[in-house]
């Protein structure tokens, strides 16, 4: 713990300006995380209110609540919303805009004027994606699958579709700068095999955000042409196909998902060593999983089309390479483990969603497999078991991870500790309601309900009224740390420097940090996680 | 002289690792940029494969004369700006800003020979969509090789406008002395992307012009 005593003014980041004019033009890539993380909070409870929608229609057998094609328009609204406005730009655009030039030693992101750029492109998108459910949403489901997408739906398809094409820049640019950033502006003495593990997910991250985007970019740019000229690209009518269509969405859409679960390990992998006191385990080779699953995840984006039609024999190595998808997956739950063997454990908040996110991921990963494999797919496939299963790792695993981080570092982004007993009880409800809400929706799934319809067979509704439930009790558990995280910004009890007494680069810093980050240029003469060594370096040497 | 305490950035150390942080990220955008115009070239290519005869046929009404001059006329604006990008290291002011210019005109002219062209489509009916004519069996399929002749080139076009605004933008700042022979790379960085939007026709021209032509 920093000895010197809180000083009762002092410049840093939040303080330095003031005024809406010094955060719409600011270039600090930790005001630009804060504006994103105002963003996707909207973003997130928008798309939480969908869901609350979702879940309220399916409490009853009959569609009573609303009728089929408004119901078709909620989930794909809520897919929308969650996949590209929040689960994307979650860990990367909020806590690694904050943390990865903190965590290298760095000022800035290389490109800071690209990195605000990127939040105005992700706020255009936003408003052109909002602008097309205001006038009346549109029904596709998020998948956007020709021929109803590009010719037979009538509604405002277009409107999205451009919208997530805008978005689209925001996580190219993001992801750009981190790559470069985390190459050229490492601090002195600072290696690649000496960085935190949070800074080798969002690199793995960064790199499918590059190399993945552009192609649902031109995707659904395509999709909009044909929609709006009626050219046959897609259309089997005119002579186009389909499958290319699906061929195309889930070449970018499959690693997608790896953007929405890597910089979520990298945050257990941060979360994990601090509370344990222990360096992580295998520290190269949670390292190195990061990347196997960015490059495996460019090969199997086939499994979503197990049904479609395409050649068996393309089936079969799908299949066979998602398997080995599970091998990165697992070396790092498997790492997490025997890193908290003999650790001092102590269960803080953080740690609670740290622990969550591998229960959840696990599950969450298993059943992958499960889908993975041909026959098993073929029964289950469109079924709330694949609901259930996305949704483990999605939610279960990176929404957990995002509030585990949020949590983390709040004391270092606010300067404010939060109340640790509601933080605690929050994690709580989340886990119990996460899992309430979900797990039946893999048996409902198993017993063959399928996805998307608004209504369903009466022997279904107790697990419904079972999911529903855990629903409402899932609401709570998001809604109080947005409560108390407010609440604690003005009377939440001051951090100190390093309140966990964490071994980042970036708890060397006062909190909330200055505007340059560092006073002096760290020199990095220690491995990561640096737990347990007593004669540790606490004071940066002097570059 | 500019200063160049005023060209290097605050969160770079120095003005190498500035240049190096640049020509990074300018090769990881062109790494997009790939990928972006990859998906059409799959799309093509999936077409072409299937479609083959109609392919063929669509392709013989396609303008090999302009489409060649064009070709010449963009490698030869690849060569001028890689002579700015040569005078701009030795520091030159006059030599770049003349080599912008000539830069930008070849641009201009080949955009101006791709608008004929484009007429010429309309005049023919060719232009996808329902004044769509083909004669002959194969008149949906024609379509679709339409479709990618006007979104490829079109999207190559777009890039070409992107890249002459770019231009403009160094030749202003070039000319107002902002770029010395320490402090140049924005114009290298842009030579670059040039270069790129030329290396994406050397591909569009055969794949759409010639191939299966004769």
């Amino acid at each position: 713990m920093s000895a010197e005593p809180i000083s009762i003014y002092r410049e840093h980041y939040l303080n330095v300006s003031y005024g809406v004019r010094s955060w719409l033009f600011t270039k600090d890539h930790k005001r630009i995380a804060l504006l994103f993380l105002a963003s996707i909070t909207l973003f997130f409870f928008l798309g939480g209110a969908f869901a609350v929608l979702i879940r309220l229609e399916l409490l009853t057998p009959q569609g009573d609540l609303v009728q089929a094609e408004t119901y078709n328009k909620l989930f794909t609204m809520h897919g929308i919303i969650m996949v590209f406005f929040f689960l994307i730009p979650s860990i990367p655009a909020v806590l690694g805009n904050f943390l990865v030039p903190m965590m290298i030693g760095a000022r800035d992101l290389a490109f800071p004027r690209l990195n605000l750029l990127s939040w105005y492109i992700y706020t255009i998108g936003g408003l052109f994606t909002l602008g097309a459910i205001v006038s009346g949403g549109v029904d596709t489901g998020w998948t956007f699958y020709t021929p109803y997408s590009s010719v037979y739906s009538n509604t405002h398809v277009i409107a999205t579709a451009v919208g997530i094409f805008i978005t689209g820049f925001s996580s190219i640019l993001t992801g750009l700068n981190f790559i470069v950033t985390i190459h050229k502006m490492r601090a002195p003495g600072l290696t690649w095999f000496r960085l935190p593990l949070f800074i080798w997910s969002n690199y793995a991250t960064a790199l499918i955000m590059v190399l993945g985007t552009p192609v649902i970019a031109i995707t659904l740019l395509l999709v909009g042409i044909e929609r709006a000229f009626g050219i046959g690209i897609f259309d089997p009518r005119l002579g186009g196909d389909p499958l290319l269509f699906q061929h195309l969405f889930w070449f970018y859409s499959h690693p997608a998902v790896y953007i929405m679960i890597l910089p979520g390990m990298g945050v257990v992998s941060e979360l994990v060593t601090c509370f344990s006191r222990k360096r992580i385990f295998g520290y190269h080779f949670v390292a190195f999983a990061s990347l196997a699953i960015a490059v495996l995840g460019f090969l199997v984006w086939g499994h979503h089309m197990f049904v479609s039609g395409q050649s068996p024999y393309a089936g079969m190595i799908f299949s066979l390479l998602s398997f080995m998808v599970a091998i990165p997956s697992a070396v790092k739950v498997f790492n997490w483990t025997a890193t908290l063997y003999k650790g001092s454990i102590s269960y803080d908040a953080p740690m609670l969603y740290a622990l969550g996110f591998i229960g959840l991921f696990t599950m969450g990963g298993l059943t992958g497999l499960f889908l993975a494999t041909l026959a098993v797919d073929v029964h289950v496939t469109d079924t709330y078991f694949v609901v259930a299963h996305f949704h483990y790792i999605m939610v279960g695993g990176m929404v957990m991870a995002y509030l585990g981080g949020i949590h983390f570092w709040w004391p270092k982004i606010s300067g404010r500790l939060y109340p640790e007993g509601w933080a605690r009880f929050a994690a709580l409800v989340v886990f119990v309601g996460f899992n309430l809400t979900f797990f039946p929706q893999f048996v409902l799934g198993y017993l063959g309900m399928p996805r998307r319809y608004h209504a369903y067979p009466p022997e279904f509704q107790v697990l419904n009224v079972m999911s529903t439930a855990g629903a409402s009790i899932l609401a709570v558990g998001y809604v109080l740390p947005m409560a108390y995280l407010i609440w604690s910004i003005r009377y939440g009890k001051r951090a100190s420097d390093n309140p966990w007494d964490a071994t980042g680069l970036e708890w060397q810093t006062p909190s909330p940090p200055p505007t340059e980050n560092f006073e002096e240029t760290p020199v990095v003469t220690w491995e990561a996680y640096d737990y347990g060594s007593k004669e540790k370096v606490k004071e940066p040497q002097v570059a | 002289m500019p200063d160049h305490s005023i060209a290097l950035a605050h969160q770079f150390d120095d003005i190498e690792q500035q240049h190096e942080s640049a020509a990074l990220g300018m090769w990881i955008f062109l790494a997009t940029e790939v990928m972006f115009f990859g998906g059409m070239f799959l799309g093509y290519a999936v077409y072409r494969g299937v479609y083959h005869a109609a392919y063929a046929q669509a392709s013989r009404h396609l303008d090999v004369l302009l489409g060649g001059i064009n070709t010449a006329v963009l490698l030869c604006s690849s060569l001028t700006m890689a002579l700015a990008v040569h005078a701009a290291q030795l520091g030159g002011r006059r030599t770049v800003v003349l080599f912008l210019l000539a830069t930008m005109l070849l641009g201009s002219v080949f955009l101006g020979i791709k608008g004929l062209e484009y007429y010429h489509k309309y005049e023919e009916r060719l232009i996808p969509g329902s004044h769509f004519e083909f004669s002959g069996p194969n008149t949906n399929h024609a379509q679709i090789f339409f479709s990618f002749y006007f979104v490829m080139t079109g999207m190559h076009a777009l890039h070409m406008i992107v890249g002459i605004g770019i231009m403009l933008v160094m030749t202003m700042l070039t000319w107002r002395g902002n770029f010395s022979a320490e402090y140049y790379f924005p114009i290298e960085m842009s030579g670059l992307y040039w270069h790129f939007v030329d290396i994406v026709w050397v591909f569009l021209f055969p794949l759409l012009y010639l191939v299966d032509r004769s």
